[in-house]
């Protein structure tokens, strides 16, 4: 019964989403008052409706009904609730309903804030609608969650052991946010090329402020997950999957600054729109790659022609459709702003310019082979080597000049005074570089390189900080943002350039070294988790005769799934990380363990985080401005 | 797909699986010279599991990576250049293999497209900025 509840509320939504989709479009001309109404009450609905159907999804995972065919397949009565409850987007047809609950709401969020002015909403919520009826239509034709599963079996397949870690539960939900929250920003741009209303830039600049925090969360959490739970030791791999968040990220990250300049003075208006029309094209087309089975990785636990040339058309439809209104409309947005070229604009487009060369580094790495495979045959591999001299290099002179954009005014900005500015920013650059010359063996090129850089953007954003003292929390952003670069920079130079790694196979009693820890194997153990067996190890950290601490890296077999999995130990001092995974049993109470000393890899992560912080502190700082003084513009931008 | 599949599995039982007495390789697969084992796992990262996803020799834990390992240590035991064991396992498994893709003819393309952009971007903003001031002033 509880099946079919979702199954009719889905097709309701889907009934609303169109009703929305036409009464939102009918409502961007400007009697229509009544068509309006209908579209923000269509959000409402459609949202109520999506939920009800997540909910009636959620509830099926929670109390293991088997008869519903996605249950059986991808949950188990063993598993921990937590897990059942991730579960229901641990798989593709639930995974394609939680993007949709997202997408509504988003919509309904752009309906209630009435941010813009009417006929501008109108058009942002139809083309939310139509996105939400593609995707409705999707779900019910090719993905149905719903589906009934007859005789009903008496326990189900489990889901995927690489799935069950908290990491991981949160780590979809998180990038959704930022895909689907790149959809508002795509469906104002588009409102905004149908009603030649200006302003939509502001209108929209909170749905991509919420975007690109979730992607840059989700993106430092779905790396963190790759660390700890992969057992190799690496943050990132340059897998397509992974490329898929990033494209997005690099262009919201392009958005959010040239949106800046369109807000302040009406600089690259077009620009920006075909910016904004791009991120979610990318956010697409990353749902594409991951979910029609062109790759298969461990992300792409859907793999199915026939959904692939749906998403393909889909993609196509939106993506062609945006693009043709662009092309037919924005020529009459034909604005233009001037401004001198040392200027807080002029670095906004040095910005662009990278941020895009760097976004198309990655697409064509990443779609190239594909590409190529498709033309003729010919199979080759895009791995780290490429991205580390193509990216890279591009990156790295973006980070070398950011520090130069808060320190330009806007029109007219005096270069020597702001190179003067930043001198302090380059004595800590130099201090940096220096003392890791004097501290470090082996020296580098390229990690004194990255740490002088770390040190200048963070130097800056500390300059920056200093500047503004007293100034409301939202000025701060860009300044911690930036720092959250340098942040990151560090923590990936430390860990490239300085890991130590060892590999052993030891019998109970013997010891390893790996950099400067000594660890004494104490045996395997066996133990039984809520739904998995593991051997687990007892290491003890040595200092000197004494045991420092006790380090229990796992080897896990899931008999619901069939599955084994490493659960790897890490012990950090914040600034360095001890790694170690077990690896497999070499017979006589001997086995191989593999260790790793990560310097500052936790930084890695922290910058990522002190970068999302940074946009969450320009969100909060404009709607205390905009309750304070509802009336008067929102102006508390992040690089103000 | 599938085809590709047997193709791969045809050619890793048709791999040579070397010998776990080969003098230089223990147990454990490292070499105890530091020198080779550096060598040994510079070639490893270079090169791609057929089988995983994105995963290099080095990390992978599966049985094609693991006889590649053997098979490059030996090589290294028996005095081969990187370069020579590199060109070894293209001519048996392709470019596919390698984590860097070679520069020829059909990879130009992919390695000029980040600078073509970047120039190119680099004309517009030049451009875009010239046409501003000019307004400006």
């Amino acid at each position: 019964m509880i099946g079919e509840l979702g199954q009719v509320s889905l097709c309701f939504a889907l009934a609303l989403s169109l009703v929305m989709a036409a009464a939102g479009l009918m409502g961007t001309q400007a009697p229509n008052a009544v068509a309006r109404k209908l579209a923000s009450s269509s959000a409402m609905g459609l949202l109520v409706f999506v939920g009800l159907a997540f909910g009636v999804l959620t509830y099926a995972f929670v109390v293991s009904d088997f008869s519903v065919l996605l249950v059986a397949s991808h949950s188990h009565t063993l598993k921990p609730l937590v897990y059942k409850i991730s579960g229901v987007w641990g798989n593709h047809e639930g995974s394609m309903l939680l993007w949709v609950l997202v997408l509504s709401l988003y919509a309904a969020m752009v309906a209630g804030l009435k941010r813009g002015g009417e006929r501008l909403t109108s058009g942002a919520l139809g083309m939310q609608g139509l996105l939400a009826a593609a995707f409705l239509l999707f779900i019910l034709f090719t993905s149905n969650p719903f589906l009934r599963l007859d005789p009903t079996p008496f326990e189900g397949a489990g889901l995927t052991p690489l799935l069950q870690d908290p990491g991981l539960a949160m780590h979809p939900p998180m990038l959704y946010a930022g895909y689907v929250g790149l959809s508002a920003a795509f469906s104002y741009a588009a409102a905004a090329l149908l009603v030649g209303e200006e302003g939509w830039a502001r209108a929209a600049r909170p749905f991509m402020l919420i975007a690109w925090i979730a992607l840059t969360s989700g993106i430092a959490l779905g790396s963190w997950w790759a660390y700890y739970e992969l057992g190799w030791g690496g943050f990132w791999a340059w897998d397509p999957v992974e490329n898929a968040s990033l494209m997005p990220w690099l262009i919201a990250t392009a958005l959010l600054h040239s949106a800046l300049a369109t807000e302040k003075s009406g600089a690259f208006r077009t620009w920006t729109l075909l910016l904004a029309i791009a991120g979610f094209s990318l956010s697409l087309i990353g749902t594409f790659l991951v979910r029609s089975g062109v790759l298969s990785s461990v992300h792409a636990f859907a793999s199915d022609p026939t959904r692939g040339f749906f998403i393909m058309v889909l993609i196509a439809l939106a993506i062609g459709g945006a693009l043709a209104l662009f092309a037919w409309r924005a020529p009459t947005l034909q604005g233009g702003a001037a401004f001198a070229p040392v200027s807080r604009e002029s670095a906004l487009v040095l910005n662009n310019v990278f941020l895009v060369a760097s976004c198309a580094c990655v697409f064509v790495g990443t779609l190239y082979p594909l590409v190529l495979d498709a033309i003729n045959g010919t199979k080759i591999t895009v791995g780290p080597p490429y991205y580390a001299l193509t990216f890279a290099p591009i990156f790295f002179a973006l980070l070398v000049l950011v520090p130069f954009g808060p320190a330009l005014g806007w029109k007219r900005g005096d270069l020597k005074a702001a190179w003067r500015s930043l001198y302090p920013a380059l004595g800590l650059a130099a201090v940096a570089a220096i003392a890791i010359l004097a501290i470090v063996s082996p020296r580098g090129l390229a990690a004194t390189g990255a740490f002088a850089v770390a040190g200048w953007l963070i130097g800056a954003s500390l300059l920056d900080i200093r500047k503004r003292r007293g100034a409301r929390a939202s000025a701060f952003a860009a300044a911690l943002a930036h720092a959250g670069l340098g942040i990151s920079l560090m923590g990936v130079a430390g860990t490239t350039a300085w890991r130590s790694e060892a590999l052993a196979v030891l019998a109970p009693g013997q010891t390893m070294t790996v950099g400067p820890y000594t660890l004494r194997f104490d045996g395997v153990t066996e133990e039984k988790g809520p739904n998995y067996f593991a051997d687990r190890a007892h290491i003890a950290l040595m200092d000197g005769s004494r045991v420092k601490a006790m380090l229990l890296p796992e080897h896990r077999f899931y008999p619901a799934e069939g599955q084994d999995m490493n659960d790897t130990a890490i012990r950090t001092t914040g600034l360095r990380d001890l790694y170690l995974a077990l690896g497999d049993d070499r017979g006589g109470g001997r086995f191989a363990l593999r260790a790793y000393v990560s310097p500052l890899a936790p930084l890695i992560w922290l910058g990522g985080l002190v970068m999302a912080l940074g946009g969450i502190l320009s969100f909060w700082g404009r709607v205390r401005v905009k309750e304070a003084e509802p009336a008067a513009p929102a102006v508390a931008l992040a690089a103000e | 797909m599938k085809i590709i599949f047997a193709f791969l599995a045809m050619l890793i039982a048709a791999l040579p699986r070397p010998a776990h007495a080969a003098a230089v390789v223990t147990v454990g697969d490292t070499f105890s010279d530091p020198v080779l084992e550096t060598r040994a796992r510079n070639l490893q990262r270079q090169l791609r599991c057929l089988m995983c996803q994105g995963e290099s020799v080095d990390e992978s834990h599966s049985p094609f990576s693991e006889d590649v390992r053997h098979l490059l240590r030996q090589q290294i035991a028996e005095g081969k250049s990187d370069q020579q064991i590199q060109d070894f396992l293209v001519a048996r498994y392709g470019d596919f293999i390698l984590m860097k893709p070679p520069v020829q003819p059909n990879t130009w393309l992919l390695w000029l497209a980040p600078f073509l952009v970047l120039g190119a971007g680099g004309v517009v903003a030049a451009i875009v900025i010239k046409k501003a001031a000019s307004r400006e002033a």
